[in-house]
């Protein structure tokens, strides 16, 4: 029997990393807003790797923080280790990552959800989605019904399921419908979405197995160290509160004997006797996919993390695997300080529903859906850090959407958040997307040292950052911007002692002078190098100092990337309107008429994205679009 | 509403006496100042709308054709923004020439149908017209894309395959290795990737060097030979050739099908179709060999008509004469070693073409041949397809960007910069190369990733 239970602004079903941030985001913008999961203990789970951030993920982070999201300030409470990857590369592609105490993070997040005025927290499996006809083919959603029969009114619904949709764990033949960690899977939902015409794909992901600390030879091992001193995740953290004594993690690698034990026994994994069915993500490859995709490679890196600060689990980074237990262990058993091995969890591969994710529109809404948002791997992507901004940008536009203010968009050259989204509801996606540095065509722009510069006054004209906080952003760009001028304006003689200092450093002495940014501009120099010339340098905070450097040194190429900036805006700039009909346009090539229906893009620079659509196309669209344009006024 | 300057050919290359080079954007009369001279080399001031003025159109230092430059500002102009018209004096050569000045000046080089897409956004072509438009920009586009990749030879299309291959392996290292530095170790890679860029780098330096003689291009002028079996057709081609492409007999008939070869000759490029020997025959093969030698004759910018100076002529010379009456043709009067039984001013008057008395054999006349084709080709009595012009100033231009591209990464090695700095540029270079091919870019950087290189967790 259906009932009405209660009536909410939001509905939020799914209390992972992108349910968390969404659920958090609405409430904090004054919203009624209740979040389903099911299970409470489970809040921001970690369930595959137990770190926050990494390479173009540490991005993702700093912009979610600079935007008014969670994740970043609850790393930065229960992170145990912590390492800036890429120190010998470009500041572009600098990027924080840090080991996360699992159990510490869960709990840490679960109180700040509990505490949230405005959110309430429900444990159920939802099973269907609530909508009315609009007619014309478009719905809109007015809540949700439990497993139990109960409906919770909601203007507005956020779908974060993760990877429980009718999921099924395999480790070898043994297959399991639950979610990862054996926690329920959701077994309704996807029913009632294709039931509202939603179009469903089938993913696949793994995670390695957990060992226990105390059957490991760490002998054996090399040991890998945080950094130090610790750069915090998020801009609100105290640098120094957040400095601590941080846990080892270490490395080992596999052997020939391994991968024999791989190639003998590839028949018993489910990836290859064909028994999974969903698509798997490229980068992440299980452990018999390197060996039988790499044949050349005589071993591959595992690095040994530790799970938390009060549990012996170890998690095998780059040991994923589907092999069957007994595999599993002769795996384990033949690297070296493994011998003595004990398994606590095994690997395995999970398989989940998930949609196509080119249904969205930019605010992760459903473009067929009114008020139906979607966020995470429910959208394809993988990764915690990926889910958890999806999640923001969807319990943002939610927000914006019933407090009838515009849908906030960040595009392309904006932030990685930008060119994440963009990515999922332009291209079609046929594994799990995962955000990598090179998807960004703008990333000397977009650097985690400068998120806060980016998107701090988005975020607070949204309202998810107090005036204070912005105040202190606002602060630190007077005093990069006048430290810049200063070393402009600052110039130094050929004397002596500076040509003395330039040729201790092995750079070319002066012949007249020189700006101190002239100098920095130097390949062999940098801003902290020129302080013994620079006489009346100001002390600036770190991350003042970091950012003067960066926006001297590579002036040029700053440039150069935003005069390209230019030319994408006014692509961008051309919205294409609503209810446009691609068959009326004979001029399209088929394929491009076909894309650009099912995907319907808004804007031209979106429909350029779109692959099987050519420039011609682009350009027979813009005349249309003009012609459209004069028809209706 | 555009920012930059294109420019292009607004008329038809073909042998018309004046030609008309349109230039228009923003900077159009900026662009065009800087390479419009008065004959002394003076600045001509060409900035008042609706004016027309002469001058000199300007390599460098060095005039290159007596111009008439007429200025219109937007929106009073074909396309409504800001134009330059240049009239010269006709000739493929010329209109090369200059448009590859205006480019070096700042112009880009206009994209298929773009002067009327441009009208259309900028209001100056009516309403009604915007299907036309689009049906314009559809074909032009669809004609230049085709004409890009016929085009191309074999050769080219092929290194420019490898190029791009490296490129993108290249790439793909350094971004693994950015993505995950854990697993993919790529210090010490500039080394490597400096002498890969740096040889590509010089290729496409000397193919841009040689892209104008047509080196690029398959197609040049279309040339046929056509003649009696046995009259020395294939010899010809032989000689022109230099290999012994076409079998060469005594027994008629040998060339059953028709041969292509493509020549450059003192830098025009010629495709020379040999064909089978013209006469009524009943064997089928043959008869399907005549049939289409005259079909390649009536698609041929040029005929040469080799005449066998030691036989009379018969039913099938005249047939082949009747055919060349208003075509642009040389006759060869071959076997000039042999006992001569026809006569050059004979058969002059009775084709009236030039006839230049030839041997095969001995290479008599050969010398001649060569000069008569390369003044009928800069006198441009022959027809053109403009289409294959401007295809090769397509190519060229982005080989010349990919080229640029290159540069800047050598630069940024140079410079001791960290690998990312690379992948911007690489990337263009990358891009620029896959245009003349006509290949999209959209996924084959992540594909190349994870196909090439084993990535972590």
């Amino acid at each position: 029997m259906a009932f009405v239970e209660e009536s909410y602004d939001v509905v939020v079903v799914g209390a992972g990393h992108a349910g968390c941030e969404a659920a958090l985001a609405c409430a904090r913008l004054g919203l009624e807003t209740i979040v389903f999961t099911v299970s409470v203990d489970s809040i921001a789970l970690m369930p595959c790797n137990p770190n926050i951030g990494g390479s173009s993920k540490g991005h993702l982070v700093r912009e979610l923080d600079a935007l008014g999201g969670e994740m970043g300030k609850n790393i930065d409470k229960t992170f145990i280790q912590s390492k800036m990857l890429n120190k010998s590369k470009g500041p572009a592609v600098h990027s924080l990552r840090a080991q996360a105490d699992k159990q510490a993070y869960t709990r840490e997040m679960r109180r700040t959800l509990e505490n949230q005025e405005h959110l309430t927290i429900r444990q159920a499996e939802v099973s269907e989605v609530l909508t009315i006809d609009l007619g014309d083919g478009l719905k809109k959603v007015t809540g949700v019904k439990t497993t139990s029969g109960a409906v919770y009114k909601g203007k507005s619904v956020i779908l974060c399921t993760g990877v429980y949709l009718n999921s099924r764990c395999l480790t070898g033949d043994l297959i399991e419908y639950t979610g990862p960690n054996g926690l329920r899977s959701a077994t309704h939902l996807t029913d009632s979405l294709i039931d509202n015409n939603v179009r469903m794909f089938r993913f696949k992901t793994g995670t390695p197995a957990r060992v226990d600390k105390r059957t490991l030879d760490f002998s054996k091992f090399e040991v890998q160290k945080g950094d130090v001193p610790i750069i915090p995740f998020s801009f609100s953290s105290d640098f120094d509160s957040i400095q601590k004594e941080q846990v080892d993690c270490w490395l080992v690698y596999t052997n020939e004997n391994t991968h024999n034990i791989i190639r003998n026994n590839i028949d018993r994994s489910p990836m290859y006797n064909g028994s999974i069915e969903g698509v798997g993500p490229r980068y992440c490859p299980s452990i018999e996919d390197k060996v039988m995709k790499f044949p050349d490679k005589d071993r591959h890196q595992i690095f040994i993390e530790p799970e938390g600060l009060y549990t012996n689990e170890m998690y095998l980074s780059g040991m994923s695997s589907s092999m069957p237990e007994d595999v599993q262990y002769d795996m384990y058993h033949s690297m070296e300080g493994f011998e003595n091995v004990h398994i606590v969890r095994n690997a395995y591969a999970i398989e989940y529903d998930c949609i196509d994710s080119t249904q969205l529109k930019s605010s992760l809404e459903f473009i067929n859906i009114d008020g139906l948002f979607a966020a995470g791997q429910f959208n394809g992507s993988s990764g915690y850090e990926e889910a958890a901004v999806q999640g923001l940008m969807a319990g943002i536009n939610a927000a914006m959407k019933l407090l009838d203010r515009p849908a906030v968009i960040l595009d392309r050259s904006q932030a990685y958040v930008g060119v994440l989204i963009d990515d999922l509801v332009t291209k079609e996606n046929f594994e799990p997307y995962r955000m990598m540095t090179s998807r960004s065509e703008y990333r000397l722009l977009l650097r985690q040292d400068n998120a806060d510069l980016r998107l701090r006054k988005i975020g607070h004209d949204i309202g998810l950052i107090s005036d204070e906080e912005y105040q202190k952003t606002l602060n630190k760009i007077n005093l990069i911007n006048a430290e810049i001028e200063r070393l402009k304006n600052t110039f130094v003689s050929n004397s002596d002692s500076v040509n003395d200092f330039l040729i201790r450093n092995n750079s070319n002495a002066l012949n007249s002078g020189a700006s101190l940014a002239d100098l920095i501009k130097r390949p062999e120099l940098d801003y902290e190098l020129i302080k013994e010339i620079d006489i009346n340098r100001p002390s600036l905070p770190y991350l003042v100092r970091e950012e003067v450097g960066i926006e001297i040194k590579y002036e040029g190429y700053i440039k150069r990337q935003l005069s390209q900036v230019e030319g994408f805006k006014r692509l961008e700039s051309k919205r294409i309107p609503d209810g446009i009909d691609y068959n009326e346009i004979k001029n399209l090539r088929l394929e491009a008429r076909q894309k650009l229906s099912r995907i319907k893009p808004e804007n031209i620079g979106m429909a350029s994205r779109i692959s099987g659509v050519s420039p011609a196309d682009i350009s027979v669209l813009l005349i249309y679009i003009e012609s459209y344009k004069n028809i209706k006024s | 509403m555009f920012n930059d300057t294109i420019c292009a050919l607004a008329t038809a290359a073909v042998e018309s006496g004046i030609g008309i080079i349109r230039i228009s954007g923003p900077e159009a009369v900026q662009i065009a100042s800087k390479f419009i001279r008065s004959k002394s080399g003076k600045a001509v001031d060409i900035s008042k709308s609706h004016q027309v003025k002469y001058g000199f159109v300007y390599s460098e230092n060095d005039p290159l054709d007596e111009v008439l430059v007429i200025t219109m500002l937007g929106p009073k102009s074909y396309t409504g923004e800001d134009t330059v018209e240049i009239d010269y004096h006709g000739g493929v050569l010329m209109m090369k020439k200059i448009i590859d000045v205006a480019l070096n000046n700042g112009c880009r080089l206009a994209e298929p149908g773009e002067f009327t897409k441009r009208a259309f956004l900028n209001g100056r072509i009516d309403l009604s017209e915007a299907e036309a438009v689009g049906d314009l920009i559809t074909s032009e586009n669809e004609f230049a894309l085709k004409a890009s990749i016929n085009q191309l030879r074999g050769s080219v299309s092929d290194n420019i395959k490898r190029y791009r291959a490296q490129i993108l392996e290249d790439l793909a290292y350094i971004e693994a290795g950015l993505d995950d530095p854990e697993h993919i170790d790529i210090s010490g890679f500039t080394g490597t990737l400096s002498e890969h860029i740096t040889s590509i780098k010089n290729d496409l330096s000397y193919m841009i060097s040689s892209a104008d003689d047509g080196k690029m291009l398959k197609e040049g002028i279309k040339t046929v030979i056509l003649g009696k079996p046995n009259a020395g057709k294939s010899s010809l081609l032989n000689s022109l050739v230099g290999t012994d492409r076409a079998i060469v007999t005594d027994v008629a008939g040998t060339t059953r099908d028709t041969l292509e070869e493509h020549i450059n000759l003192k830098g025009v490029s010629l495709t020379i179709i040999d064909t089978a020997g013209i006469r009524d025959t009943q064997d089928t093969v043959e008869k399907i060999g005549v049939e289409r030698a005259l079909e390649a004759a009536n698609n041929a910018d040029l005929i040469i008509y080799v005449v066998d100076s030691s036989i009379r002529l018969d039913e099938s010379d005249y047939k082949i004469i009747e055919k060349i009456r208003d075509r642009k043709c040389i006759v060869l009067l071959n076997k000039t070693d042999l006992i001569q039984i026809l006569d050059q001013k004979e058969l002059e008057e009775l084709t009236g073409k030039k006839v230049i008395p030839f041997s095969a054999k001995t290479s008599v006349g050969i010398d001649k041949l060569e000069s008569e084709i390369h003044e009928l080709f800069f006198s441009n009595s022959i027809s053109f397809n403009d289409q294959i012009i401007i295809t090769n100033l397509r190519h060229k231009n982005c080989l010349i960007n990919a080229e640029g591209s290159l540069n800047e990464v050598l630069n940024s090695i140079n410079l001791g910069l960290p690998e990312d700095f690379f992948t911007i540029d690489l990337m263009h270079a990358y891009e620029e190369l896959g245009y003349i091919l006509g290949e999209e870019v959209s996924e084959d950087l992540i594909n190349e990733i994870f196909s090439k290189f084993c990535m972590g967790k």
